[in-house]
């Protein structure tokens, strides 16, 4: 993380590094080897900071959450099987769809991509690691405490319960007395500390960690919806998380930004949290996104068609992301031209959406598919996608949306949009990558029922959504009379949701099995183009013995794509061994700028994390001096990790003065 | 590509310092768009104390900016090989930051409301409060700025570490310019 | 109308602030389902459409196809920009009636039930009354939408579409029913435990039948004074008259609806049970199971007191 070279003369500031080949085995590759692995045991696993290790951990973590997430909705869908039903009662209801909505939303659905892209971007760009490991490190204990945060309070029957979107004054003391609502407020700040941090390294990464000639227009469709989808937390995570720190204000300090009887505004809440909340609901899927359009052409035997259209529709559709929040105020009771206007940029955002799926379906009409698991889960994710944009664009139809709005049609809308960009892209995503991962395949015939299961369970679960919503069903109602026409409907949509269940339940087994079992896997089974495959399965701590270089944007099927004369190097570039070194570049056209330092594993990300999650325990709890210990603790802490280290001489590791500010 | 590699004046820190202040930036952005959507929302005189003193919060504006150009300077001083006179100008910074502080501090003590009176007092006090977490992480970053540089951790080829942590400080002292604007100037435009 | 599916506003509209929602709802279901068919076939074919057997190893030419793109995101381009057009069409057709309403009338969201306001301007002809709005046929109808704590939404599909009322705002929504019914009413804005059942209904009538009913309801309340009505007075005044209203006896109670005529509406409990003489001592004895959570407790009452209360409560119309 430094730019120099540890030399005790003025040489250390510049320094030609080596250029070499380093072997399998070769002195320079154990040397390698004993640089980069991390110390076995407890010490290691909790000082780690290998992005690899980090990004399984993240993905792990997540895919708990789903699980957990999963299980509230099937006990919900329980209830909702039958008319008057009494399984459960309306508190514990709304605690379920409550935490069922946090969990998706936050604690699933954006971490399990970072999962991906913290195990993938450094091997995608041909890097030793991520820009900065350690706050990779911290990012993801944050993100574990937080998680273990919000459901502090659930099984003592308190946990949050006014919604994901927490409208106020409901969520406000007056009518919600209990620590449900602080959990939920502390817990999102804490989250939002976590999420920031990592797309700051994900931001820094791009710019300054690609491999030599691993130009802009070279990088991974993947890598592109990542950056966007981390530039535009980096604007709208702040937004959410002031809202809930005024909303905590309002409940233990007395302030009145929404207290209606003090001149406070319902409304303020509704405008912070949709000015995050929508530009956050394409942050989850634009990642997921990229995995289909770099694995997709895999199995296509050919390029994606248009990158550049695609990568600019990316970042397009996160531009047009933050000028449509309104489209969830519709029934707020805004002026007509206020509402005319974002319904009108709610549809043009459509318009970069159809440039992803023309390409997508271009590829494959222009390719020679092969039926694989993953492709599969691709190729249904194209028509999930399309579902749920159009209903996305019916509920954008202004007039329309005053009556689908807090029905079930929206209900529909968000699981198509959701499970359909997200949860199939990242189960083919997992098959796709598994081979890397663990260095084994994952099992067809399980991965094709897997398919199938989810692919049906899911349409018969969630398409009769759209029909309870059309009949007039509200979202959040805990049960319904027998006579307003939804029956039918309610029971066909439990069934799927536990055919869909089912369906992830055949995945995980495939999981567990392949783990022991899956026949072993070559470096790169699926005969892939991008840089992750030149890599061993799995990949060696450093990644890459020397860093490759890097000529075109399919490096591993050059020879057959018959582009230009020049080829991608792999197995001959810089060695850079003195120390954890990798090589930082310039940030458009990828020029070799400078040998960066990377840190060693380091204790300190765990203990920051730590303290930090403490610091909001001592608030939730209201212990002043345990909160102030822990602050202080935080900011020890973070003396240690800043302190210069002596190894580099004067050189100041200065990235980390990143979190000074933030919770220093 | 055997081209030379060096140190590049940008290193990750510089990047990582300014996605720092891009999202700490927008989180003042949303602050003070909290603050004039209830201004325009409510039926409240507002500020219900009437219009805000200027003297006092503008020399202390200006105090908190001379305290920028102090930083600025001792990092120029470092890069023509300076250090003491760098420690000295470093040493001024903290001193006006700390001045900053003080005088803050007894502008608030003479504040007849606190955050709980009314939702001026709450945004009154939320906006400078905030402002003011800024400022201590800031004057804490300048003292162990200090101390580097009085422990000679820097020469003129290396000072990373004050060029990131001067970064910082400019940007506390520019989003107070929003927040003296926002609080202090928008009254009087709104009153007219 | 007592349709199976009573908020099945997709098939059914009964006023023009929603039938031309209703319309829009139709062509956007069709434009979609053809767009998502066109989707479809392209992608069904693109995946089953022989190819010539080659290389397998050979790797398709990169720089190609992009007239997929440039006529898929053109047409979808075309077809959203009508679309818009369209939607504001709608949206200005809705947003005002034609002429001016002749009646407004204020409707406040509780926890969980709607209070219901006539005629605030004259305090004369003021009455308040709860969870079942009567509306002239035929006549635009301004709703002002206020909320007493939380957000709740106010709703009646088959008539216009749904808007928030906001505690410390005053929202408004216009509607107008073609034809006299029974029109359902629902709160879609989750506002905690009962959001579930948080009904009502608009009932429509003829002008006539409309300006009688008004003047029905502006009476007091004129309880006979048989010996069990008076009892149930009694009992009424000493344990209910603390939440609930009844004009012309002094009960004053605001957090409860208005039982000045509670046998003229149709059910009870925000839409929950029919109005029936034996569903309202169900509610009173047992509300906290019929409807957990609402801020009516159960009473625990004697046979006398039940058979007193019942007889004064049948009395109320
Ligand atoms: C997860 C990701 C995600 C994505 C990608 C989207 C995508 C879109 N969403 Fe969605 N949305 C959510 C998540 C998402 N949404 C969630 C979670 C909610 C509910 C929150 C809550 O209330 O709990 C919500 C709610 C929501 C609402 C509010 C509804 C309401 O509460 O009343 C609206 C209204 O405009 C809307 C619109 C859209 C639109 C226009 C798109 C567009 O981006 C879709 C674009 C894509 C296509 C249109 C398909 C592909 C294009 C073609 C094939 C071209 C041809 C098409 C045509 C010619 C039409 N969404
Ligand atoms: C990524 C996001 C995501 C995902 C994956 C899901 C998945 C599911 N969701 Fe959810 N949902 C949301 C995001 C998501 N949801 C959001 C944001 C809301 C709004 C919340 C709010 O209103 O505040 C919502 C609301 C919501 C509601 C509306 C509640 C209401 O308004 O009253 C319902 C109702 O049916 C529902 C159902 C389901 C079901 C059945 C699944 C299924 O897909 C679940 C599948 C099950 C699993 C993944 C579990 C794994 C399987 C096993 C453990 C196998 C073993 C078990 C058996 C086979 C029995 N969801
Ligand atoms: C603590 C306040 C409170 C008391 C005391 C109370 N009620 Fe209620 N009552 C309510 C509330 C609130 C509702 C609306 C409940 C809902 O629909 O969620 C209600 C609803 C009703 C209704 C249905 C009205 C309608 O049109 O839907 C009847 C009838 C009723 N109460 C009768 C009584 C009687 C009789 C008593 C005394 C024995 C009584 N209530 C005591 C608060 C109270
Ligand atoms: Cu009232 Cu929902
Ligand atoms: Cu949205």
């Amino acid at each position: 993380m430094s730019d120099v070279a540890p030399k005790p003369s003025d040489q250390r500031l510049e320094r030609i590094p080596d250029i070499g080949c380093a072997p399998v085995g070769s002195s320079a590759e154990r040397r390698l080897a004993e640089l980069w692995e991390t110390a076995p045991g407890w010490r290691g696993w909790l000082s780690t900071v290998d992005h690899k290790e980090i990004g399984l951990r993240y993905l792990g973590t997540a895919f708990i959450f789903l699980l957990m997430g999963g299980i509230e909705a099937l006990i919900m869908r329980l209830q909702l099987a039958r008319p008057d039903q009494t399984l459960l009662t309306p508190d514990q209801y709304n605690q379920l769809f409550t935490m069922h909505g946090v969990t998706m939303i936050f604690l699933y659905s954006l971490p399990v991509l970072s999962g991906f892209s913290n195990y993938l971007w450094p091997l995608m760009l041909g890097s030793r690691d991520m820009a900065f490991p350690r706050l990779n490190a911290l990012s993801y204990w944050i993100f574990l405490f937080s998680g273990i945060f919000l459901y502090a309070s659930f099984p003592l029957g308190q946990g949050p319960n006014a919604g994901w979107f927490n409208y106020v004054p409901f969520a406000g003391l007056e009518f919600n007395p209990g620590p449900n609502i602080d959990v939920y407020a502390l817990g999102m700040v804490l989250l939002g500390i976590s999420t920031t941090v990592g797309s700051i390294n994900f931001v820094v990464t791009l710019f300054r960690m690609r491999a030599p000639g691993m130009s802009i227009d070279r990088v991974p469709i993947l890598v592109w919806g990542t950056l966007t989808a981390s530039v535009a937390n980096i604007f709208a995570v702040p937004s959410v998380s002031l809202a809930f720190f005024l909303l905590w204000l309002d409940r233990n300090a007395g302030t009145h930004f929404f207290d209606v009887i003090n001149g406070g505004k319902p409304m303020l809440w509704q405008h912070l949290f949709w000015m995050f909340g929508h530009p956050w609901v394409y942050a989850v899927v634009l990642p997921a996104m990229g995995i289909v359009s770099d694995a997709l052409p895999t199995f296509c035997r050919r390029p994606l068609v248009g990158y550049s259209a695609v990568a600019l529709s990316t970042m397009a559709t996160m531009l047009l992301g933050f000028g449509v929040w309104i489209h969830h105020l519709f029934a707020a009771g805004l002026p007509t031209l206020a509402m005319s206007f974002f319904g009108a940029t709610s549809m043009v955002i459509s318009i970069p959406s159809a440039v992803a799926v023309f390409a997508w379906i271009a590829t494959i009409w222009l390719g020679r598919p092969v039926f694989n698991t993953p492709f599969l889960f691709f190729a249904g994710f194209v028509l999930l996608f399309v579902i749920g944009g159009l209903s996305g664009v019916m509920t954008a139809a202004v007039p329309l949306d005053f009556q689908l709005n807090e029905t079930y049609f929206v209900v529909a809308h968000l699981h198509y949009v959701l499970i359909g960009i997200n949860v199939f892209p990242v189960v083919g995503g997992i098959y796709y990558w598994f081979p890397k991962f663990f260095g084994r395949m994952m099992n067809e015939t399980l991965g094709k029922w897997s398919f199938w299961v989810m692919f049906i369970g899911f349409n018969l679960g969630f398409f009769p959504m759209h029909l309870a919503g059309l009949l007039g069903m509200p979202r959040r109602i805990y049960t319904y009379a027998p006579n307003m026409g939804w029956n039918t409907v309610n029971l066909v949509t439990s069934i799927g949701s536990f055919m869909f269940a089912a369906g992830i339940l055949i995945f995980l087994v495939n999981v567990a099995v392949s783990l022991r079992r899956g026949s072993v896997s070559s470096a790169n089974p699926w005969d892939a183009p991008t840089l992750e495959w030149a890599t061993p399965s799995p990949p060696p701590a450093y990644n890459f013995a020397v860093i490759p270089l890097v000529a075109s944007r399919h490096p591993l099927w050059e020879d057959r794509l018959a582009e230009g004369e020049s080829r991608t190097s792999l197995n001959e570039g810089y060695l850079l061994m003195e120390g954890r070194e990798t090589i930082g570049t310039t940030p458009l056209d990828a020029k070799p700028d400078i040998i960066l330092k990377m840190p060693d594993d380091s204790y300190a990300p765990f203990f920051l994390g730590l303290f930090s999650a403490l610091v909001f325990t001592g608030l939730l709890l209201d212990w002043r001096q345990f909160t102030v210990l822990m602050i202080l603790a935080s900011g020890l802490t973070l003396m240690a990790w800043l302190w210069p280290r002596e190894i580099l001489l004067q050189r100041i590791a200065g990235s980390e003065h990143a979190e000074a500010g933030d919770y220093g | 590509m055997a081209e030379r590699v060096r140190t590049g004046k940008r290193s990750g820190g510089w990047w990582g310092m300014w996605t720092l202040i891009v999202t700490e930036g927008s989180l003042f952005g949303y602050l003070l768009f909290a603050y004039f959507y209830l201004a325009s929302q409510t039926e409240q005189h507002w500020p219900p104390t009437g219009l805000p003193i200027l003297l006092i919060p503008g020399i202390n504006t200006v105090i908190l900016l001379t305290s920028s150009v102090f930083v600025w300077l001792c990092e120029r001083c470092l890069a023509s090989g300076r250090p003491r006179w760098s420690l000295a100008s470093m040493a001024t910074a903290l001193m006006l930051g700390m001045g900053f502080v003080l005088i803050q501090l007894t502008e608030w003590q003479k504040k007849t409301f606190d955050m709980t009176t009314n939702l001026y007092g709450s945004l009154y006090f939320t906006i400078t409060g905030f402002h003011m977490l800024h400022v201590l992480v800031g004057l804490v970053i300048l003292m162990i700025l200090l101390i580097w540089i009085a422990l000679g951790y820097f020469d003129h080829r290396r000072y990373a570490a004050v060029t990131i942590g001067g970064l910082y400080w400019h940007f506390v002292d520019v989003v107070w310019l929003f927040v003296f604007s926002t609080l202090y100037l928008f009254p009087y435009l709104d009153s007219t | 109308k007592d349709t199976a599916a009573p908020l099945n506003y997709f098939l059914h509209s009964a006023g023009p602030a929603s039938s031309p929602t209703m319309v829009l709802g139709w062509v956007l279901t069709t434009v979609v389902a053809a767009v998502f068919l066109i989707i479809t076939l392209l992608l069904t074919v693109a995946l089953l459409r022989k190819r010539t057997v080659e290389d397998p190893q050979a790797i398709g030419p990169e720089n190609q196809g992009m007239a997929w793109i440039y006529i898929g995101t053109g047409v979808s381009s075309c077809i959203l920009f009508a679309l818009v057009i369209y939607v504001l069409i709608t949206l200005n057709t809705i947003a005002n009636p034609t002429r001016t309403p002749a009646l407004t009338l204020t409707v406040t969201g509780y926890d969980w039930w709607w209070k219901v306001e006539y005629e605030e301007n004259d305090a004369a002809r003021y009455f308040a009354t709860a969870n079942e709005i009567h509306i002239p046929v035929g006549e635009p109808v301004l709703v002002k939408l206020k909320s007493a704590d939380v957000i709740h939404a106010f709703w009646v599909p088959l008539l216009a579409g749904k808007t928030q009322m906001i505690p410390g705002l005053v929202n408004r929504q216009w509607l107008e029913a073609d034809v006299p019914g029974i029109y359902r009413g629902q709160c879609t804005q989750y506002c905690g435990l009962q959001h579930a059942h948080m009904g009502f209904e608009i009932v429509a009538q003829n002008p006539a039948d409309f300006r009688k009913w008004l003047d029905e309801q502006r009476r007091d309340a004129a309880p006979s004074s048989a010996l069990e009505v008076d009892t149930g007075k009694e009992f009424f005044m000493t344990h209910c008259s603390g939440c609930h209203s009844i004009r012309g006896l002094g009960a004053a109670g605001a957090h409860a609806p208005d039982l000045t005529h509670l046998t003229t509406r149709r059910l009870i409990a925000a839409g929950l049970l029919a109005n029936t003489p034996e569903n309202r001592i169900k509610w009173i004895t047992h509300a906290q199971e019929l409807k957990p959570g609402a801020r009516m407790p159960s009473f625990a009452l004697s046979s006398g007191e039940i058979a007193a209360l019942s007889a004064f409560l049948s009395t109320l119309n």
